[in-house]
């Protein structure tokens, strides 16, 4: 068989993987809405995060599509189509191709024809060197969760302290983030005022839906309070990028 | 007799099958291409790939397991693990859920919402892969186009100047501390930048911690 990075049957083996993840996520939510059920959380609640959730993902997943567009170029669509449906990200499959394609004497974003040696060698790369999470978390996440419930057991108080830290601590380093290229102020270039501009944004639209909120008890601003500050914010930054750059 | 299993045993022990069960599917992709079209990966440059790409996100992975699994839940975690893209969607999406209903996650209820909200963004981000995959032709010109792009590249600042407010606003007293030393390491520091904020997640949530009992001890909380 003649291979092609864009053949029907890597659509087909792709295809396989990604249907068993659709089928888990499926399968996890079913569980869990049956639950909520029989514990007495009711349909609406459940239906309010469900949908929230959904509308939220709509950006980012967009975002996804864009990576996996740029990843085509060299590695045609079922791969990135793959890595980017299960485990991956933008970053970490450019990465790992691009170290697989210069071990072997390729120029990541050069690449026309991969053949099959290639692009089984650069498959194996990307999946081996991600594989870490998938298989810890069955090994230590109960012990991992049964933890934190000991831990709420034996003082609630510092139980909740300590997840509003963990919280705390995460959303802390990606607004740290925000401020990596914040230095190129100083030496005059203002393109790294972009994203600080763009978290500041979004951090307006978050309160003035909180005031909304407050002023009209209007309940469904506040469910999608955070999917509307989050393309405002993303819409702003072409203004803004305009404005800067 | 048999043993009734708790909710929680259920979903680790369904969340073990899954997470295993995909794990063998996805080492299958490349063995089945390379049996299909009979042919071997390039052993050396397999290895070499492997070397300059492993350490560093075994490492990360290992700390993001241990970082992220008591804020995602149980079911939340399998899950997660396996789709991906955790820091900029599941998390956010699971903590806004909770914060929406109201409901701590290390209670069955926060169970329960975090695994509805992470599925169902598990769902849509991968039906909308398969249909920008079905209409890639199409699609290509006007997601690269680059009017749009400034907004694609500014997804995370977006999602956590909203997701910040909240946050910090509920948790002012633990927030200030860690909020100015990532500004101070990420402003000050030029190694730290988008590459490398998923190893600072652990540094903050340590950090985090340390403050939170030290204030917690002082009873300043």
């Amino acid at each position: 068989m003649d291979f092609n990075v864009n053949s029907p049957m890597l659509f087909l083996l792709a295809g396989i993987v990604v249907a068993a993840v659709l089928a888990q996520s499926v399968y996890f939510l079913v569980k869990a809405w049956r639950r909520g059920l029989a514990i007495g959380m009711g349909k609406g609640k459940l239906k309010r995060v469900a949908v929230t959730a959904g509308v939220f993902t709509i950006a980012p997943a967009v975002a996804i599509v864009i990576s996996v567009i740029t990843l085509a170029k060299d590695l045609g669509v079922p791969l990135p189509w793959l890595r980017l449906s299960v485990v991956g990200s933008l970053s970490y499959e450019t990465i790992a191709a691009s170290n697989a394609e210069s071990a072997m004497g390729l120029t990541f974003g050069q690449v026309t024809g991969l053949n099959a040696t290639e692009y089984v060698t650069i498959a194996c790369v990307m999946t081996m060197s991600i594989m870490v999470g998938i298989w810890l978390v069955p090994l230590i996440g109960k012990k991992l969760q049964n933890g934190m419930i000991s831990m709420e057991n034996r003082d609630k108080k510092w139980g909740d302290i300590f997840s509003a830290s963990m919280f705390i601590g995460m959303i802390s380093a990606f607004l740290g983030y925000v401020f990596c290229d914040f230095s190129t102020v100083f030496h005059g270039d203002m393109s790294g005022l972009i994203p600080v501009l763009v978290m500041i944004v979004s951090a307006l639209i978050m309160c003035l839906a909180g005031l909304l909120v407050k002023k009209t008890q209007w309940r469904w601003v506040s469910d999608y309070a955070l999917p509307i500050s989050l393309v405002v914010g993303m819409a702003s930054a072409i203004p803004i990028t305009a404005w800067l750059s | 007799m048999k043993k009734q299993l708790s909710y929680m045993d259920s979903v680790h022990r369904d969340g073990r099958i899954w997470n295993l069960s995909v794990m063998v599917l996805l080492i299958l992709f490349p063995v089945s291409v390379a049996v299909i079209y009979h042919v071997m990966p390039d052993w050396r440059g397999f290895l070499m790939g492997l070397l300059a790409t492993a350490p560093m996100y075994w490492a990360v992975g290992v700390i993001e397991t241990i970082t992220y699994v008591p804020m995602l839940g149980a079911g939340g975690s399998y899950l997660s693990f396996v789709t991906g893209n955790i820091s900029n969607l599941k998390l956010p999406v699971a903590l806004n859920a909770l914060e929406q209903a109201d409901v701590k996650i290390s209670t069955e209820e926060g169970e329960v919402i975090s695994t509805i909200a992470i599925a169902v963004s598990s769902i849509v981000t991968t039906l909308i892969i398969i249909l920008g995959v079905i209409l890639i032709t199409p699609l290509t010109p006007v997601l690269n186009a680059p009017v749009l792009a400034p907004a694609f590249a500014q997804i995370l600042p977006a999602l956590f100047g909203g997701l910040g407010v909240v946050f910090i606003s509920k948790n002012w007293k633990i927030s200030v501390a860690p909020v100015i030393l990532m500004l101070i390491l990420f402003i000050f520091v030029p190694a730290l930048n988008s590459g490398t904020v998923g190893i600072m997640v652990p540094v903050g949530v340590l950090f985090t911690l340390g403050v939170s009992r030290i204030l917690y001890k002082k009873n300043l909380l």
